[in-house]
């Protein structure tokens, strides 16, 4: 029986990959764009008991407070209402990509702080502006020390993306979803689909772990 | 926004949302005790110098820390009844949650480990500590006050994660909208009070967690 459940299972190979492609799509997009909206939000948030650090605090708690899946429905059913139709693919890409931005606010604005504050008086005393310094010195310091924990967040990230399969997008997860329903053998199946999950994030859970120990030798450390 | 809001259905479906509340936070709990236990046992065949304790402990955390929760549900979900293992959806959904949140504790555990400095195990073994008491009085206590903010974090991450058992149908908060949400189309109303009924536990875990760190602080500077 399992020969024949095997047999079935590589005549569906195929969805497994356009499934691996949309998992690598939707994470790849939401990754940018993630990271482009934690950056800006991590700058800004950086500088205390301004009215946008509090904002920006609101919003990311209520990011982390609550589960991904509900923000995606909140996305994806509560702004047709509004008169904003979109496809789950688009649904899912920005609600990936608001989620992926607060988790990595939090890592830059971190990362900024860790910076010694010698540094911004030394810009300042040399006639830098406070944005000069923060482009110019602080930022390429803080990228550099919130590297690690970026890569894990990304890891964390794909990841995250198997929930978008309950929209109807057909990535790894739900092309396991598919396939079980007519190869009734459930570890088979699943066992693959996190075979290609492993073969994505295992690596860049490594590089993780080795840009980690690359940049912590003497150096400062989140 | 506020005209199309209405507070009498979310009123009216109030009993159905305390439900949910409360079944998220005993699953969350059973959760958490799971995987406080399946965690110690993993970290402690991880740091064991036996070898064959040490790689079926590797592969578990390498394992699920590479692979999504979703995956992990669904493998659990399809696959034992196929194993001849018949248990209710709640259960599976426990156990996926204990099991996935096990290997996180495993590492955070670890690091604590990592953490105290040898000479609290020398100081042990001159006052005439065994192995045991070493272990039970010296080490365990002191990596479990160092590690407890990041396992309340985890605890935070396993009360969202649990939302996605609602994915195979255990009546939980996210469920409870989902029901609301499908009996009278009304998403802005059910999926908004699920998010806030999430905030409240995210923000009584988070408030734990940082009296907790002020009381370490006092603590230690005292």
């Amino acid at each position: 029986m399992w020969g024949y459940y095997f047999e079935q299972l590589l005549h569906s190979l195929p969805m497994f990959w356009k499934g691996l492609a949309m998992t690598a799509g939707v994470s790849a997009l939401s990754l940018v764009g993630g990271t482009i909206i934690g950056v800006v939000t991590g700058v800004l948030r950086a500088r205390r008991r301004s009215i946008i650090s509090h904002l920006l605090s609101l919003y990311v708690d209520f990011m982390r407070g609550t589960p991904f899946l509900v923000q995606l429905f909140i996305i994806f059913f509560i702004l047709p209402e509004f008169g904003l139709q979109m496809e789950a693919f688009a649904a899912a890409v920005i609600s990936l990509t608001i989620y992926a931005g607060s988790y990595i606010c939090e890592i830059v604005c971190a990362a900024i702080e860790a910076v010694p504050s010698g540094q911004e008086e030394a810009c300042r005393s040399l006639g830098h502006t406070h944005t000069q310094a923060m482009l110019l010195v602080i930022l390429p310091q803080a990228l550099r020390m919130a590297l690690p924990a970026l890569v894990g967040q990304y890891v964390l990230l794909i990841k995250d993306s198997s929930i978008v399969s309950v929209i109807g997008l057909t990535d790894i997860t739900r092309a396991g979803w598919l396939t079980v329903q007519r190869v009734p053998e459930g570890l088979m199946v699943f066992a693959l689909v996190g075979l290609l999950y492993f073969a994505v994030c295992f690596p860049l859970i490594h590089l993780s772990n080795y840009l980690e120990r690359r940049f912590s030798t003497g150096e400062l450390k989140l | 926004m506020l005209e199309y809001f209405n507070f009498r259905i979310i009123w009216e479906y109030m009993p159905l949302f305390m439900e949910g509340l409360y079944h998220t936070c005993w699953i969350s709990l059973l959760g958490i005790i799971g995987a406080l236990v399946v965690g110690m046992i993993a970290c402690a065949c991880r740091i064991s110098r036996v070898k064959w304790l040490v790689a079926p402990a590797v592969v578990y955390i390498e394992a699920i820390r590479s692979t999504p929760l979703l995956a992990q549900l669904y493998f659990l979900y399809f696959g034992l009844p196929s194993l001849g293992i018949d248990v209710s959806e709640l259960t599976t959904g426990i156990v996926a949650l204990s099991l996935n949140s096990g290997a996180y504790v495993a590492e955070i555990l670890r690091a604590g480990f990592k953490g105290i400095p040898f000479g609290q195990v020398e100081a042990a073994m001159g006052q005439g500590f065994n192995v045991y008491q070493r272990f039970l009085f010296i080490l365990l206590p002191q990596a479990l006050a160092n590690t407890l903010p990041p396992l309340l974090g985890q605890a935070i991450v396993l009360v969202k994660d649990s939302a996605v058992l609602s994915l195979i149908s255990v009546m939980e908060l996210t469920r409870a909208g989902q029901v609301l949400n499908s009996e009278r189309f009304m998403p802005s109303e059910a999926f908004l009070t699920v998010a806030a009924l999430y905030l409240v536990i995210y923000y009584a875990l988070k408030g734990v967690t940082k009296f907790y760190q002020l009381r370490m602080m006092r603590f230690r500077s005292a």
